[in-house]
């Protein structure tokens, strides 16, 4: 049998540096091997010891069964992706199969990097927005609202009521329409068409409710730094109030779609199992986080806007597996839909947007009878504010996780570095625990319960 | 390695979001961030760097921590305690190395690999620090404030269009 599966006690993971080192210098001679070493131990090391930490439970236990040792012509390293129609995006992954179980994995990422921290850095505050909402493309106002935070909080201002409870309506129903493209997605790649038909149906009512509000179906540029673009449209209330009925109804005509189903029910109920002190190790947050019984949400926890103004349950599972992930986000929608009655309830009235003449444009109609005004709407959209000198992380809770922002302002208009903590780019890391011991025509439903969004993961 | 020298000194100072920012050296990075993780700071919510090439005298480092080129910033989160706190620690440019916290949170693999592919800042103790975001033979490391930004050149309508 293999030591390095032998469990003793939480210090074996530094227990030898000399090995650790020696792989060190391996990889600084070689700064782009994208390789998957077959069979060496010195990798299998990256993903049994150091990347889980003082695991011990979950994975080992799971994989105790598979000889990690046999020689390298026992087993076959394929290449899934990145063209693959299954891994969400541009993800390439690297498999060591034996027979048809995972044994190691390795996400290959980077196919859709842009530089989006870098143009970040070149765009003013104002003009910000429109870059990050383009980094998560499946809650894009989630992007535009952390961005907006940690601007806001380096400007320290504060923002009317109805701006706060505007941008949560918003962030909820981007999280309705997020986890309801991913059961579309999640539901095609276990071979459900139908999810996949319905699940796309039910997002379109939520972006025709963005796209009358924002003006745009996708990155929306709505939530800015002092507010919301524009104030919601008329109507909203009755607007809203049809999409909660509809999509809540819709909820239950899944359960009876796939939660009962004993085909999805085998694929999922058991695959892609991740222990709670794993997922914490490798920093995972969102539904990996809560699949394994931890209920940390940020809107609960650690509350921003008026969450702790709403009532909502945190959803946990218990086994970290697929099926649990699936039905934390089935019932987030749920959760969400709780929320958003509660935003129609209690919705305050006032300003959209903070009256501040440094960051906030004039109106519209003040613009073609005043010079001062239309001299103040050009220095706001072309130079830009001033944002005090500081640094500052934020974190919202996005339908993938924590979504965090490192903002360091220089005292000028653009930001000095952004850096965007993206929960796909971080969740992404567990992909190899998760896949690890099962079968390979299991990997794209684990694969898809990840939930990346590769735009974000590449940013 | 912790615990046998009680706790390490280092001086702290307030973030604009009010977050407790520690400010190690790089000897003390690595022994802080695991008595922060003894102390309850489960999880590592983030890490990235910063390159200070443009903006050397930035406000906000206590006295006695001198300010370098670099700059390594971990976020750490405790959920038992729900607080997070933030370590900032200094890189100089000529030596761009720092321990890596990979044997304390395996979850910076990536974070750490990004930080080198963008930076070009080394962990050491890392056991496969490549480049994850940009193509493997890439020259130069983009988020570094010496490091243009690509442009297209402007059209003018006088200019010859590719007609």
């Amino acid at each position: 049998m293999n030591e390095r599966r032998e469990p003793q006690g939480p210090t074996r993971l530094v227990a030898s540096p000399a090995r650790l080192h020696r792989v060190a210098d391996v990889a600084e001679t070689s700064e782009g091997a994208q390789e998957l070493a077959p069979g060496s131990p010195e990798a299998f090391l990256r993903v049994g010891e150091a990347a889980v930490g003082e695991l011990g439970t979950g994975a080992v236990g799971r994989t105790g069964q598979i000889d990690l040792e046999r020689p390298d012509d026992e087993t076959m390293i394929i290449n899934m992706g990145p063209q693959h129609p299954s891994t969400h995006g541009v993800l390439r992954l690297m498999l060591e199969l034996d027979g048809e179980v995972v044994l190691r994995s390795k996400p290959v990422i980077g196919y859709l990097h842009t530089g989006m921290e870098k143009t970040g850095e070149e765009l003013t505050y104002v003009q910000g927005a429109t870059n990050v909402t383009r980094m998560d493309y499946l809650s894009p106002l989630n992007n535009e609202l952390v961005f907006s935070l940690a601007t806001e909080a380096l400007l320290g201002i504060e923002l009317p009521e109805r701006a706060t409870w505007i941008r949560m309506l918003m962030s909820e129903l981007n999280r309705i329409s997020s986890h309801v493209m991913w059961l579309a997605t999640n539901g095609m790649d276990l071979g459900s068409t139908s999810m996949m038909i319905y699940g796309f149906r039910e997002r379109e009512m939520v972006l025709a409710f963005f796209e009358k509000t924002t003006g745009l179906r996708m990155n929306h540029n709505y939530i800015r730094p002092g507010g919301v673009a524009a104030d919601l449209p008329d109507g909203w209330e009755d607007d809203v109030t049809v999409i909660c009925d509809t999509i809540e109804a819709r909820t239950y005509e899944y359960d009876e779609l796939l939660t009962g189903q004993p085909i999805f029910r085998e694929r999922t109920i058991g695959v892609g199992a991740i222990s709670a002190a794993d997922a914490l190790a490798l920093s995972a947050t969102g539904p990996i986080l809560r699949s394994t019984g931890v209920a940390w949400d940020l809107r609960r926890d650690m509350p921003y806007l008026a969450y702790d103004q709403v009532d909502f349950d945190v959803i946990i599972g218990t086994y970290g597996d697929n099926f649990d992930r699936y039905a934390i986000r089935l019932n987030e929608i749920r959760e969400s839909i709780k929320i958003v009655r509660q935003i129609v309830e209690k919705m305050p009235g006032g300003d959209y947007r903070v009256q501040d003449p440094k960051v906030t444009p004039p109106p519209r109609a003040r613009i073609d009878e005043s010079m001062e005004a239309l001299i103040h709407h050009f220095k706001v959209f072309t130079e830009g504010f001033r944002v005090p000198e500081g640094e500052v992380y934020t974190a919202i809770e996005s339908p993938r996780g924590e979504l965090g922002c490192y903002l360091v302002s220089d005292g000028t208009s653009k930001p000095y570095r952004l850096h965007i903590r993206a929960p796909s780019f971080v969740n992404l890391q567990s992909l190899p625990v998760l896949l690890r011991g099962g079968l390979v025509a299991d990997a794209v439903a684990t694969i898809s319960s990840v939930d990346p969004v590769m735009g974000e993961v590449d940013r | 390695m912790v615990g046998a020298e009680g706790p390490i000194a280092v001086a702290h100072t307030t973030g604009s979001d009010g977050t407790d920012v520690a400010h190690p050296t790089r000897e003390q990075y690595h022994a802080l961030v695991a008595q922060y993780r003894a102390d309850g700071f489960e999880t590592c919510a983030d890490l990235c760097g910063v390159d200070y090439l443009t903006h050397p005298g930035r406000s906000g480092l206590p006295e006695g921590i001198k300010p370098e080129r670099f700059e390594v910033v971990v976020n750490l989160l405790s959920l038992q305690l729900r607080r997070r706190v933030r370590v900032r620690v200094q890189v100089p440019e000529d030596d761009p190395v720092v321990d890596s916290l990979i044997d304390l949170y395996p979850g910076t693999d990536a974070m750490e690999r990004e930080v080198f592919d963008l930076f070009g800042i080394r962990f050491s103790g890392h056991p496969d620090l490549t480049r994850i975001l940009m193509p493997e033979d890439w020259e130069g490391h983009p988020l570094r404030k010496d490091y243009g930004v690509g442009r297209v050149p402007v059209q003018f309508k006088e200019a010859p269009g590719p007609r």
